[in-house]
């Protein structure tokens, strides 16, 4: 077990710089000068030398990275363009909003999603069951800002019984948390559904059937387990498209989250708070998948060795 | 974004299969003739994708209105509304009296512009590096598949913000963005298939009898990687429209100059309670587009191995 989680940490550390770096070359892969870029069209010449200097673009890129790698292991990102404090800081301030969506998003998912596959799986074929993957077939397929924007038109708008935008109390939050929520539903409503077809098809439920138990108790005791290893490997995933689907769906209701700051950032050209935002929201799905990674090994005795 | 775990390669097909066993909740086999009718099966899924197809190329010839056309006399009409020329028009005009009908058509247009090129481009990069790196392994290979770990520690759309924020709004950058996000997923499972591939026994005799690297990759280890190379493309293609769409609702995708269905959407934010048509219609296209697409992509699945069925 030491071994497989130092291999992990190893991994995840590897990966993290990895992410940095491409974060490093696509900001400066910008066509022209970033500093020209962040000013626009209207800067004057001394001002667009003064910000190369202090943001270190005049020194050889090789000298760059490394600064930059520095700087990023002292959490020092610079300081930003239009908000008049570091990077690092405006970020953290807005993850709190983005963590509280994120997690009631997957809370919500997991929710609705696991007890209707077990149902579905439960009675197979039925209309309940063609129902439920019906709908998690058109939840992959609709885009979560448009159904952002239905949700403000239905409920805010038309009904007028939740608010469409920014940050308060249960009703502010809900709109949002389920939209982000949806998407993920049909993920994981599809990879439970056949995740417990295939369980319900192996020698020992046939044998916990033989012996007599209910279909019921054949399903939540003996499949259900089974089939929930993958679904919590996969609900890792998910969580990083969450992250990423918070950008959006942050933008949809005016949340005050990390992924709107990005957003906005990118419209003022903060290129600093820009490279913040991406290195924190990564560096949260790489952390998730971490500790995903280690939980699978406690659930799974198998792969520890493997 | 989603599918990074739908891509499991579902190894190698034989086409000689003709009936699919799966046992069912009890471990019964169940037999059904799967190919005969899996053809017509496959085909009736395409309809639907056809008919959007059919759309996206000839509409915009058929329909006589410019989606360009500012006409302030016209503005916010709903659909099948009058026009100030006495016309109805069926999907209404927007904030600045554009038809909605020609909006939409060439929306269609820019998403299976940016969904099959991006696929082509993702997928043959992917389709190369997949193959190359698991044929001829070693350092190749493990270079190439840390760096393909390295990109999926970001969540793609993420890095798609990043990179499409760069290089700025425009068609071929939306693709350029979109196939670095993308190659990943197609290297993956042609990697998987080839290394799975190159130990069997037919791939052996080849390199018995003497043929070239260059002779086994072409007619054997690429044929074989194809049909799980394609239904993966055809999954992917949804999922290359709704980001496209994302980025361009974001105002990172397509220019103002080419309203893709997601700058449309963006646009009618503002007028939700005047004119719920604006963003209603582009985003019931959007969708029934990629669920025609997962539908077909399912059907091709089920069609190139009958064994991976999922019902």
């Amino acid at each position: 077990m030491g071994l497989y989680l130092l291999r992990r940490v190893i991994h995840s550390i590897f990966v993290l710089w990895g992410a940095v770096t491409v974060v490093f070359i696509v900001v400066r892969l910008v066509p022209g000068d970033p500093a020209q870029m962040m000013f626009g069209a209207q800067a004057s010449a001394e001002d667009v030398a003064a910000l190369r200097q202090r943001m270190g673009l005049d020194r050889p890129v090789p000298v760059q990275y490394v600064s930059f790698l520095l700087n990023v292991s002292r959490l020092d990102l610079g300081t930003s363009l239009t908000l008049d404090q570091p990077a690092v800081g405006a970020v953290a301030s807005r993850l709190p909003a983005t963590a509280l969506l994120a997690v009631s998003a997957m809370t919500i998912a997991l929710a609705l999603s696991l007890p209707l596959d077990t149902l579905a799986a439960l009675r197979r074929g039925s209309a309940l069951d063609r129902v439920v993957s019906g709908l998690s077939l058109i939840g992959q397929a609709v885009p979560s800002f448009w159904i952002g924007i239905m949700f403000i038109l239905i409920f805010a708008r038309v009904l007028q019984w939740l608010p469409s935008s920014g940050i308060g109390g249960w009703k502010h939050w809900l709109l949002p948390a389920v939209t982000l929520a949806l998407p993920v539903v049909g993920v994981l409503t599809r990879l439970m559904r056949s995740g417990l077809l295939e369980v319900l098809g192996t020698d020992f439920i046939r044998t916990a059937h033989a012996k007599g138990l209910t279909n019921r108790s054949v399903v939540t005791r003996h499949a259900f387990r089974n089939a929930l290893i993958p679904v919590i490997t996969v609900a890792g995933l998910q969580f990083g498209s969450l992250l990423a689907g918070a950008v959006i769906v942050e933008t949809v209701f005016a949340w005050p989250g990390a992924g709107r700051l990005l957003i906005d950032s990118i419209t003022r050209r903060d290129y600093p708070v820009v490279q913040a935002s991406v290195l924190f929201i990564t560096t949260g799905f790489i952390l998730v998948n971490l500790i995903i990674d280690l939980s699978y090994g406690f659930l799974d005795p198998r792969i520890r060795f493997g | 974004m989603m599918s990074r775990e739908t891509s499991k390669a579902s190894g190698v097909t034989s086409g000689a299969e003709l009936t699919s066993q799966r046992p069912n909740a009890l471990g019964a086999e169940i037999r059904r003739p799967a190919l005969r009718s899996g053809r017509l099966v496959l085909l009736s899924w395409f309809g639907p994708l056809l008919a959007f197809i059919l759309v996206a190329v000839v509409g915009p010839i058929l329909v006589p209105f410019n989606p360009l056309e500012v006409r302030l006399a016209d503005r916010l009409v709903p659909p099948g509304g009058v026009l100030s020329s006495g016309a109805t028009t069926i999907f209404g005009t927007d904030q600045v009296g554009k038809s909605m009908g020609a909006q939409l058509l060439q929306g269609a247009r820019i998403s299976f512009l940016v969904g099959v090129t991006t696929i082509c481009i993702a997928g043959s990069v992917g389709l190369v590096i997949g193959v190359v790196s698991a044929y001829y392994g070693r350092f190749l290979d493990s270079l190439l598949m840390r760096l393909a770990d390295i990109q999926l520690a970001f969540p793609s759309i993420l890095l798609a913000i990043l990179i499409a924020a760069v290089l700025g709004p425009s068609v071929p950058n939306v693709i350029i963005t979109l196939s670095v996000t993308r190659w990943v997923t197609f290297a993956r499972v042609a990697r998987a298939t080839t290394l799975m591939t190159k130990e069997l026994e037919f791939v052996q005799a080849a390199r018995a009898v003497g043929a070239r690297d260059g002779h086994i990759l072409l007619r054997h280890i690429i044929p074989s990687a194809l049909p799980p190379f394609i239904v993966l493309a055809a999954a992917e293609m949804g999922l290359v429209i709704l980001a496209e769409a994302s980025l361009s609702f974001l105002g990172l995708g397509t220019p103002p100059e080419h309203p893709s269905w997601g700058l449309i959407i963006a646009n009618g934010r503002d007028y939700l309670t005047t004119a719920w048509w604006i963003s209603t219609l582009p985003g019931i296209a959007l969708a029934l587009l990629v669920l025609s697409l997962g539908l077909f992509g399912d059907a091709l699945r089920d069609y190139l191995d009958p064994r991976a069925k999922r019902r």
